[in-house]
């Protein structure tokens, strides 16, 4: 998927992340805040890209403002940001597809 | 070297802080030794007087120098205005390499950051610390390892002359002009100052601070002025709405309730509930839910307690006011209707001194009296190690308090804990950081179910026949990792910032620098 603006989705609570993506020209730049980086960082850092590589996003800044997520609410949060970048958000999801 | 909770503890840590390895909770049984003893100045001219009119003049007539120690009590808690005055003072007048023994330290202590920068402090014993001087300890900023005791051990230490006060500087709601010291009947009253009783035994030097001086005699007095050799008033020695707050309200989540019950279950179906019985519990929400569900059951199986134990707050004080409870033994008052209750109650809401709380080598603490402990924990692990100190991103942010103290003195010590909190378990393989040593750890207590400590084979019957759901420690720990994920180690840097005093003053365990994380690739 083409991002074509910036669109972000989640809160700051406790267990919820933030993530925010933009358009960028050369592939994926990731930056990631966590209290549980050291525990979690690298499974962060997995479910954002495995996402990103299932819809398809090949070029894209994206910042994860985590707050203690599990995998579930981060995939969610990163597929909520994509779609709203992309302005697919209202009807353009692949449910059952890409999004399951 | 490896000590008895399996910890590796460096060579050049023991050799640098003087101390042994933990070897185990009961080693030092029966063993004999010398108390310490202060250099006192006597007051036999009745014409002296013991007011002085600044804190500066206090400090330079206790004759404080560069290495001096000095002391403070906690039972302001976050509205302690004492620390800051005092060490503001020592930092202008040039003082370098002091050591600040405190009972506790908190936030209401990030004033004294900057003075650990520049080498005005540069040893710091406490309970723990909060607030931006966990941050500096944990990024290496001062320059000695800080040393985390309970507050049983940090009696031992004193009494043991391991730490010498040159000079305490004891925050009192009210005083004389003669130095009896009282927590109540002030502006700013904290009920108790149960933790300030070794420091105004052992310091050779005592000053007292106060807002609210009164006639003599200030009796009955929690410090004597046989102790006190200054007493120096000041406008506000603290923030009364921070020191005492108003009761907390029960909780509504519905997990907190859930491990309520199970802990309450288990308490009543273990052996020891039976009339007379003795209990400790803390402030957290699930520890006061776990209170008023117990006082149901007692109230319907028309069982007592005889004492309740420790940090008091309201609902404690309400159940001994229903009868339910005979004695309360106060230590600290988390709420003003502790600090209400011992003023309107003298039979029976009682202050002890730390050294009669907690400390292993006196003649027997009223620890050592609990049939049960409730305590809260960052981290339990499966060897029932327990964790209260360091957080998931390796941060001091915790105290010990008494949580050593009463597991090894405890008959029965639960440990209660939501099994996930965000995406941290609290139950996991191995603890970031060993502050209560599993052989203490009987039960824990999780939203999920419960677990007994094997070495613990006489409580198994009461916790199939509670009614929570009972795993062993290893299955709650897969629960909790099949819903967050296992964890990775938290990554460290080499230099040891800290180091957790086990009770007996021997080396439980090590903290070291925090780490910027850096990704794998």
């Amino acid at each position: 998927m083409e991002l074509l603006h910036a669109a972000s989705a989640g809160t700051m609570e406790s267990s919820d992340a933030l993530v925010t993506v933009s358009p960028a020209e050369n592939g994926i730049s990731l930056s990631i805040t966590s209290p549980v980086i050291h525990q979690y960082g690298e499974q962060i850092k997995k479910v954002v890209l495995e996402r990103l590589e299932a819809l398809e996003v090949k070029n894209a800044e994206i910042t994860v403002v985590d707050k203690g997520a599990l995998d579930c609410t981060l995939k969610a949060r990163v597929e909520g940001a994509v779609f709203r970048a992309c302005d697919a958000a209202d009807a353009g999801i692949p449910w059952g597809g890409a999004v399951k | 070297m490896i000590n008895a909770v399996g910890r590796d503890i460096p060579e050049e840590v023991m050799a640098a802080t003087g101390r042994d390895i933990f070897r185990g909770t009961y080693v030092n049984d029966n063993k004999e030794y010398t108390k310490a003893a202060p250099t006192v100045r006597a007051v036999c001219d009745p014409k002296r007087s013991k007011m002085v009119a600044s804190i500066r003049e206090a400090i330079e007539k206790c004759g404080l120098k560069d290495g001096s120690t000095v002391s403070f009590h906690h039972h302001f808690r976050e509205g302690d205005y004492i620390v800051n005055m005092v060490m503001t003072e020592i930092h202008e007048m040039g003082l370098k390499d002091i050591t600040v023994c405190a009972s506790s330290l908190g936030k209401a202590h990030d004033a004294i950051v900057p003075f650990i920068e520049d080498g005005t402090i540069t040893s710091i014993y406490s309970s723990g610390v909060r607030g931006k001087i966990g941050e500096a300890i944990s990024n290496g900023k001062l320059k000695n390892i800080a040393v985390m005791y309970s507050h049983g051990g940090r009696v031992r230490a004193i009494e043991e002359g391991r730490i010498h006060i040159d000079a305490a500087f004891i925050g009192a709601p009210t005083a004389d002009e003669y130095g009896n010291l009282r927590a109540n009947g002030g502006k700013s009253n904290c009920g108790v100052l149960s933790y300030a009783y070794a420091d105004a035994q052992y310091a050779d030097k005592v000053v007292a601070i106060t807002d609210t001086l009164v006639p003599f005699p200030n009796i009955p007095a929690s410090i004597s002025m046989v102790n006190v050799d200054y007493v120096c008033v000041v406008d506000e020695i603290g923030n009364p709405n921070k020191i005492a707050t108003g009761a907390a309200k029960p909780t509504t989540d519905l997990r907190k309730l859930l491990m309520a019950q199970y802990c309450t279950d288990f308490v009543v179906a273990a052996p020891y509930y039976k009339d007379g019985f003795v209990y400790q519990t803390g402030v957290g929400g699930a520890s006061i839910a776990s209170t008023i569900y117990l006082a149901e059951k007692m109230r319907k199986d028309n069982i007592h307690m005889s004492l309740g134990l420790g940090g008091i707050a309201t609902p404690m004080v309400r159940l001994m006011e229903e009868g339910l409870i005979g004695k309360l033994v106060d230590t600290q008052d988390f709420d003003l209707g502790a600090v209400e209750s011992i003023q309107a109650h003298p039979d029976r809401h009682i202050e002890i001194t730390g050294s009669e709380y907690a400390n292993p080598m006196n003649k027997g603490a009223y620890v050592n009296k609990l049939d049960y402990v409730i305590l809260a924990a960052l981290e339990v692990d499966t060897h029932f190690n327990c964790n209260v100190i360091t957080d998931s991103t390796g941060l001091i942010t915790g105290a010990q308090g008494g949580h050593p103290d009463t597991a090894a003195g405890a008959k029965c010590t639960i440990v209660i804990s939501p099994l996930v909190q965000g995406r941290s378990p609290a139950v996991c393989t191995d603890v970031t950081t060993v502050t209560t040593p599993g052989e203490t750890v009987d039960v824990v207590i999780t939203d999920y179910g419960i677990a007994v400590n094997p070495a613990r084979p006489d409580l198994m019957e009461a916790a199939k026949n509670c009614g929570a759901p009972l795993y062993t420690i290893e299955e709650l720990r897969d629960i909790a990792y099949s819903i967050v994920g296992e964890p990775r180690k938290i990554k460290f840097g080499e230099k040891v910032v800290g180091i957790v005093e086990a009770r007996d003053g021997t080396i439980i365990d090590v903290v070291r620098q925090m780490q910027e994380y850096v990704f794998d690739d």
